[in-house]
Order: C-alpha cells, then sequence, then structure tokens
C-alpha cells in the first residue's frame, strides 16, 4: 500500500486513535475493492487476449499454444501472396478514404450552410450512416454487377454508349464456315467472285428468339449473269446441319447490310436482305469482288465494366465505403462550424476577403482539430475495416480485395492457423498504435 | 454422472440377460425372433431439422415396430452438431449415436478415442452396400460409421429446350458432350453456365473428372497428397477440364462473367426464361434451387443425367458423394439394434419415398423414389462401382477450403486462364505443399 508515502511512517505501538495510516489504509482497501470488478475485466478481456495474442503469434497453428516457430509467422506474413496483398491494400484505404471522407464530409458541411433544405439534404448524405455495412455491401454488389440488365451502374453506362452507337441487329452472330475473313468488325468471303457468281453468306450462333421477325425459309440463289446473287441465313438446324449449305428449315435473315467491295477493297455498293435472306448487286463491270457484311451488323452493345473483377474491385470499395462514412463526417463538421465564432469570418469579409480566401484561411484553420478528428477515426475505421469487403466482393475476387482485418479472420478461424493469425493480429495492433497515441496526445490537451 | 453409470449398469445386466433369454441362438440373425428381449433407449443426436426430422422420425417409428422394447429419442442440434458434439464429450456426456456430415470430424473422433466401433454391423453393412460404400466408413481399417443419408456430385443438369433446339441428345461421354457443346453454340445459347465465383464448383468438376478417369486408389492418394499436383495424372484431368473452362466464347458471361456468379445464380440462368445455358455441372442438391427459383418444370424443362464419362472402364460410374455418417458414441444392445436397422433396405426406403435422400444400399431400388428426376439423381449411388467423398474432406482446410486461396483460389485462376496448366499444377503443389507441411 502507498499509505505510507503520503503519511509520515509513525513508529509501531503507538496508540494514537485516531490512526491515521489504518484509516488510510481501509480507504485504500475500500478503493482497491471498487476497482476489482473493473481490473477484472480489463485484465480478462484486454490485457490477457492481448499478451496471449503476442506469445501466441510465436507458436505453430494448433492447439493452445502449439510448437514455438519463433518469427516463422510474421515470416509468413510478409511472404505469402494472399497476406501482402491484404497489407498493401489496407494501405491503400488509409492513403485514400481518410482524404476522401475529410473532404466531402468539408465540402457537403460548407455547403449546406447556405441552402434552405440544409436538414433534407444533410439527412439523405447521413442515411447510409443507418445502413449496416453488410447491408450496404451487398447493395453495392447488385450496383456494380457487370451486366447491365442487372448492375444499375453499367445500365447507366449502356444507356449513355446506346445513345452514341446503337448495337447491331446480330451481335452475337458468328460465321458458319471458315469461308469468311473478317474485316473491320465486319465479315468479308475469302472467295473474290465475277459477276454472274454466288455469294454464300452464313451465320450461326443467333438463338430463336434473337431471329429478325418476318424471316422465312432461305433460298439458294442461282446466280445471273451481269449480277451477283447472295443470301444470308441463319446456317443452322437442329443438330447442326451442313455448314455452309443452304437446308430445309434454315431461315434467312432480313434487314442485314450486305457489302459488295471492289478489288481494291473499296465499298462499291451495299443493300439490305429480304425476308428470305436474299439480296442481289445488278450492273457489274467485268471483275472481281468481296461480298461480305457490314460492321454494323454485329456492332456489339454495351458490355459493362468488370466492378467487380480483379482491377477494379479495391476502387470500387473505397467508393462505397466513402459513401458510407461522407454522412458522418458531414454531420461532425457541421457541428464544428456550427460553434465556430462568426465574428471571425464577419470581420474577414470585412476585410474583403472572397469566399475562398474565408474559407482557405478562416473556416479550415478553425476547423481543423474537429477535422482531425474526423481523419484520425477514419485512419482507425479503414485499419479494421472487414465487413463491407466481404459483402462486397465476390467469392472470386476477395482474395484481390482483401485486406488485413479480413485476411487475418480468414487465416485464423477457416484455415485454423491461429500462430499466423495472432501475428497478423499483432502486426495490425503495431499499425494502430501510432494512430492510438496520437489519439491520446489529443485528448490530454484537450482536457 | 451416477445416473450413467446406473444405466450403464441396467444396459449390462439387460445385456447378459438378453443373451441368457437368447440361449446360444448366438449370431447376429435372430434379430427377428429377439427382438422384444432387446430393451433399452438410445440417445440419437442429428443433423436433420424440420421436414428431415420428421422424415427421420417416421423411420425410428419403423424401427419401435420392430423393437417395441426400445426407445429412440431423436433431437436435432442443426449444423452446429460439430460444435455441440465436442462440447458435450468434454463434459463427459456424448449421445448414444449421432449422424454427422463430416468424415473429417469422424476421423478426428476416432483418433480421440470416443467412438466405438461398429463391427457388429460390418455383416449387415456387408450385405447391403458395395465394398467401396464399406470404405467410407472406416477408420485405419475399422468399422467406425456408415452413410445412411448419402447425396450424388455427380451428375449433370441439362435445359431439355435447349438441347431440343439444337437438336442432340443429353450427352453420355465427356466428348460427347464437348462435342455437342459446339452444336449448342451455333443454334446461338452458350453450352455452359459456371458459378465460378463459387471456388467449390470449379473444384467438384475437376474431382468428377479425376475420379472418373483415374479411380478412387489414385483419388483417395491426390486426396491425401501422396500424389503431387504436378502428377501427369492431374495435367490430363486439367486438360479435360480445360475443354470446358477454355471454351470461354460457349460460358455465359464468358470468362469474367462466371467468375462473378456464384452459387446457385448459374443454375438460376441454366433454366431461367429465355434460357441462358444448355449445361450446370452440379451436384444433386441443384434440383431443389431449380424447382424454388425458375419456372422449369422437371423432365420437360430440366434433366438430368449422370455425369458425363470420361473413360469407358470401371471407373465410369464412379461417384463422389457426400451426406450423413451414423456413429456410436456407446455400446449397448439397443444401439447395436438400431444401427443395424438404419443399414437395412427398408429403414433407407421409408424416408427415401418422402424425398431428399439418397442411398448407397443395393436393396434399394429406383422405383422407391418419389420422383423420376430424383430417381435419376439418387440411383446411380446404388450401382457406383467407386464412392469418394469430396477431396476437400481430407485436405487441411487453408488448401482444401478456404475463400480465395489454395485449390478454390487456384482452380478461380484456371478459369481465368485455362491455357496455363502447368503454371496451375505449379501453384496447387506449392500451396498444398505448403498446407500439409504445417498440417493447417
Amino acid at each position: 500500500m502507498s499509505g505510507s508515502a503520503i503519511y509520515p511512517a509513525e513508529p509501531p505501538g503507538r496508540a494514537v486513535p485516531p490512526e491515521p495510516g489504518g484509516e488510510g489504509r481501509s480507504r485504500y482497501t475500500t478503493g482497491a475493492l471498487f476497482l476489482l470488478p473493473a481490473f477484472i475485466l480489463l485484465g480478462a478481456w484486454l490485457v490477457y487476449p492481448t499478451i496471449y495474442t503476442i506469445v501466441r503469434s510465436f507458436f505453430g497453428p494448433a492447439g493452445y499454444l502449439g510448437t514455438w516457430v519463433g518469427i516463422d509467422n510474421y515470416r509468413t506474413l510478409f511472404t505469402t501472396s494472399t497476406l501482402v496483398t491484404a497489407i498493401k491494400n489496407s494501405a491503400i484505404w488509409v492513403a485514400v478514404v481518410p482524404a476522401f471522407v475529410t473532404a466531402f464530409g468539408l465540402l457537403f458541411a460548407v455547403l449546406t450552410e447556405r441552402i434552405s433544405w440544409a436538414v433534407g439534404f444533410k439527412t439523405i448524405v447521413f442515411l447510409p450512416m443507418a445502413i449496416s455495412a453488410f447491408a450496404t455491401g451487398v447493395t453495392w454488389r447488385i450496383m456494380y454487377q457487370q451486366n447491365p440488365n442487372q448492375g444499375a451502374i453499367n445500365a447507366l453506362g449502356r444507356t449513355v454508349s446506346d445513345a452514341v452507337s446503337s448495337p447491331g441487329v446480330l451481335s452475337n452472330a458468328l460465321p458458319s464456315t471458315q469461308a469468311f475473313q473478317s474485316k473491320g468488325g465486319g465479315l468479308l468471303l475469302k472467295t473474290p467472285l465475277h459477276p454472274g457468281g454466288v455469294a454464300l453468306l452464313g451465320l450461326t450462333g443467333i438463338a430463336p428468339g434473337d431471329m429478325p421477325q418476318g424471316a422465312q425459309q432461305a433460298v439458294k440463289p442461282s446466280g445471273q449473269s451481269g449480277a451477283i446473287d447472295g443470301v444470308v441465313w441463319r446456317d443452322f438446324k437442329p443438330g447442326g446441319g451442313k455448314p455452309g449449305v443452304v437446308e430445309q428449315g434454315e431461315l434467312g435473315l432480313p434487314g442485314v447490310t450486305v457489302e459488295l467491295r471492289d478489288s481494291s477493297g473499296k465499298v462499291e455498293e451495299s443493300t439490305k436482305t429480304e425476308p428470305n435472306g436474299s439480296f442481289r448487286f445488278t450492273g457489274l463491270s467485268p471483275g472481281t469482288y468481296n461480298a461480305g457484311i457490314g460492321a454494323a451488323t454485329f456492332a456489339k452493345p454495351f458490355g459493362g465494366y468488370s466492378w467487380l473483377g480483379p482491377k477494379l474491385i479495391t476502387p470500387a470499395l473505397l467508393i462505397a465505403y466513402i459513401w458510407i462514412w461522407a454522412g458522418f463526417a458531414m454531420v461532425v463538421i457541421a457541428a464544428g462550424l456550427a460553434a465556430m465564432p462568426r465574428d471571425v469570418l464577419e470581420a474577414a469579409r470585412t476585410d474583403g476577403a472572397t469566399e475562398l480566401q474565408v474559407f482557405r484561411r478562416v473556416t479550415v484553420p478553425l476547423l481543423a482539430p474537429v477535422l482531425s478528428v474526423v481523419f484520425i477515426t477514419m485512419i482507425i475505421n479503414v485499419l479494421k475495416v472487414f465487413d463491407i469487403v466481404i459483402a462486397l466482393a465476390p467469392e472470386s475476387t476477395q482474395a484481390n480485395a482483401s485486406v488485413i482485418a479480413l485476411a487475418m479472420w480468414r487465416t485464423t478461424f477457416t484455415g485454423f492457423d491461429f500462430g499466423t493469425g495472432s501475428a497478423i493480429a499483432v502486426f495490425l495492433f503495431l499499425l494502430v498504435l501510432p494512430v492510438l497515441a496520437l489519439n491520446i496526445r489529443r485528448f490530454r490537451r484537450d482536457a | 454422472m451416477r445416473l450413467t453409470a446406473l444405466a450403464g449398469v441396467v444396459t449390462v445386466l439387460v445385456a447378459v440377460a438378453a443373451g441368457c433369454g437368447g440361449g446360444g441362438g448366438g449370431g447376429s440373425s435372430n434379430t427377428t425372433t429377439g427382438n422384444s428381449s432387446v430393451s433399452g433407449s438410445v440417445k440419437f443426436w442429428g443433423i436433420w431439422a424440420a421436414t428431415e426430422q420428421k422424415a427421420f422420425q417416421k423411420v425410428i417409428d419403423g424401427f419401435h415396430k420392430q423393437y417395441p422394447n426400445v426407445t429412440v429419442t431423436y433431437s436435432s442440434k442443426g449444423n452446429d452438431i460439430p460444435t455441440v458434439l465436442s462440447t458435450a464429450i468434454a463434459g463427459g456426456n456424448p449421445p448414444d449415436m449421432a449422424d454427422v456430415a463430416q468424415p473429417g470430424l469422424v476421423k478426428q473422433l476416432v483418433q480421440q478415442g470416443k467412438l466405438k466401433p461398429i463391427t457388429y454391423a460390418k455383416p449387415a453393412i456387408a450385405a447391403n452396400f458395395s465394398s467401396a460404400w464399406e470404405k467410407l466408413g472406416e477408420v485405419n481399417g475399422k468399422p467406425y460409421a456408415f452413410l445412411y443419408k448419402a447425396s450424388n456430385k455427380s451428375t449433370l443438369w441439362y435445359n431439355v429446350n435447349v438441347l431440343k433446339q439444337a437438336g442432340v441428345n443429353a450427352p453420355k461421354t465427356w466428348s460427347q458432350m464437348v462435342s455437342e457443346a459446339k452444336t449448342i453454340k451455333a443454334s446461338g445459347t452458350p453450352a455452359y453456365s459456371l458459378c465460378g465465383a463459387s471456388g467449390w464448383t470449379l473444384t467438384d468438376i475437376f474431382e468428377n473428372l479425376y475420379l472418373r478417369r483415374w479411380g478412387q486408389a489414385k483419388y483417395d492418394q491426390l486426396s491425401a497428397h501422396q500424389i503431387k499436383w504436378t502428377d501427369p495424372t492431374v495435367t490430363q484431368s486439367l486438360k479435360d477440364m480445360a475443354q470446358v473452362v477454355g471454351d470461354t466464347g460457349n460460358i455465359y458471361g464468358g470468362t469474367s462473367g462466371a467468375l462473378q456468379t456464384d452459387y446457385p445464380t448459374c443454375v438460376d440462368y441454366a433454366f431461367a426464361t429465355p434460357p441462358k445455358a444448355a449445361f450446370n455441372l452440379q451436384g444433386d442438391f441443384a434440383s431443389l434451387e431449380i424447382l424454388q427459383n425458375t419456372k422449369s418444370k422437371p423432365q420437360k424443362d430440366f434433366n438430368v443425367v449422370p455425369f458425363p464419362a470420361i473413360t469407358s472402364g470401371a471407373n465410369a460410374k464412379a461417384v463422389e458423394t457426400g451426406g450423413d455418417l451414423i456413429i456410436a458414441f456407446r455400446d449397448s444392445p439397443a444401439v447395436e439394434a438400431f444401427m443395424k436397422y438404419l443399414t437395412t433396405p427398408q429403414a433407407a426406403t421409408i424416408w427415401a419415398k418422402l424425398g431428399g435422400f439418397g442411398s448407397g444400399n443395393k436393396h434399394v431400388p429406383a422405383s422407391v423414389y418419389p420422383d423420376p428426376i430424383t430417381a435419376a439423381t439418387e440411383a446411380p449411388l446404388a450401382g457406383a462401382t467407386s464412392v469418394a467423398f469430396d477431396m476437400s474432406d481430407n485436405q487441411p482446410a487453408s488448401f482444401g477450403a478456404t475463400t480465395g486461396q489454395g485449390e478454390w483460389g487456384i482452380f478461380q485462376k484456371f478459369l481465368q486462364n485455362p491455357s496455363s496448366i502447368s503454371s496451375i499444377q505449379q501453384q496447387l503443389e506449392s500451396a498444398a505443399a505448403k498446407a500439409y507441411k504445417s498440417g493447417k
């Protein structure tokens, strides 16, 4: 007991009522008794697990401790590609998210000061905070789907893309034989034709449901002198049929743009096919020609960006996460703004400062403590980010999207490697420490 | 504890009494005559809940009719049963019997000395199951479990209408499927719908291919990492698999689309209206998904055939299976009687008629299954020449069952780049070596 440090030591045996040392001792005992529950709780839930985790990180995968492996787990941490990816990704998160969240929060807070429907706007921006990160992840995952028929973001992309260039009538069609060569997105028959010749342009890969309206049985052209006859048809019947041969049950493809190129490759003439797929170029001078189908017919519709693919998954996650937290930053910063002395701003304006100058030279410096709270909170939040990654990233790209906390969980609880898992936890702890120190120093200063 | 001990004494006395009563009849043939002399109770914990629990209760009722003096009480512990069991074992009070879906757990319990061998049921199992099925329940050569409720992971689902439009029949062999796929593509519908985002669906395809080309012995060796992943047998099976995953233009959504499609979404794609693909390589469990989430009608719109054969040899009928293993923590005449009863065709038939159940019992005819689809998926179980569990059951989890890593992650890379077979093998081997070395 430290009682003796405060009260001068008394020689034993001197019974002086009331005994100050005794009173002090009982007071300290009472104090200790009151503190005991807190110590037990802190010890059991913070101190012991922390120490155990640190010790555990030097031991093998299984058991209460397992076998001593030294720093092997830490070596694994920096040599396993999935874990290195996780560390890199966490670095990207820390570099991007706090800055953007603070910037957006500041922007929204300052702008909402000026508008009359600020409450409505703030509610909308703050709303994502009310949704669990898991639900947000699932929602954004649907929005990010690559297929424009499913993902809202790619659907927007398709609308824009379709406005610029419309997809072809037979975007999925393929040549049925090797007789074609591709030419600028279209198809061209390899064999040159002379007037009087016949062009057979067979296509496959067209689902019955995608056939143009009013298609009729294809007819094999007979050929006519001075003209080039031909047919464009769906060169497929159940079982496959004979490729390159017009057969009973195979339909012509109407409305396809057919081009006739001369020997130099210049488009001489172009026409559209009839309901039975037939076409005819007449009044041709002698020479060699190539028949083919124009590129417009095969123009692919906008296929969508692979937001959830390995390359874009981390940016996609960052966007969703910033969307959630910008509202939080805005509310905190707006509170800071409201508490700001107006006279300083007024004085600056009276002195002739522009709004931008007021913002940069007065508002931001005065808000600095609030901004740093937001920034530091976000760093800590981002270091431990977990739920949104597991909810948003599809399994195939979760390794590409992995972050430290997720890697820790996976290694520990699906790989059952408690040693490496502990090492990751210790590493994460070390990363958070400086931020914590910063925070504690700030608390002290505020106090 | 004292109660348990007392119960133990009582059971022993009953057993002695039964032995005397039997009058030296001996053997297991007197089960029908000496039924009422067996008494006692069996506490059974299982995974089955809801409909499954009701179905199993009917099976128990059937047992009660034969053994009026034995009471079997079933309680459902759901999917948490591994945790529940290990807690109960740690507390010294496990049930008499249980069913678990993890062969790895059975092995673990045997190693801990918690399970009783079911040697008494061996003749009954041998009479009803082929030796391949018998082996599934053995640990270190001794019978500890038997697979009562089995599923068939070696099936191919197809869209009837797409095949009709393309004018092809359901494929019997792998090469037939690959060549039909070309025709199906020409008809305007992609042939395959893959759940690339769920890594296990890809390893299931590989496992089927490997099992059916190289047989159970090789399969078991690869599972236990006694064959390296750089082995030529793996090269050949990856080449087989590349015929499908490498046919990128013929996969709905292409490679990147497939990698973002998880199970069961790819099943929905193949049986959507209008259909987006023709074939779906998935186990029997896909039927529930098709019936619940698509408008497809059995046989009219969707149907199933055995996983296409790779070779014409004996391995052509091999089946990858999963299911619920019955284990016993105690020995008693009541437990023995119930265990033996469960191996009978009668115990399998009661549940099989109710649906959602497959059996490897060779005396269970295809006609007991409630509909043609179930018969088509479950009947091959009884005729399987060799049976194997999912490989991940024998592999360390960090290699065989972790999202984005090990086998699952590497097979996703394979789907992304199907031509890099040797690099994929290197990656598999180094990941496997690492996982087996640390045993995690």
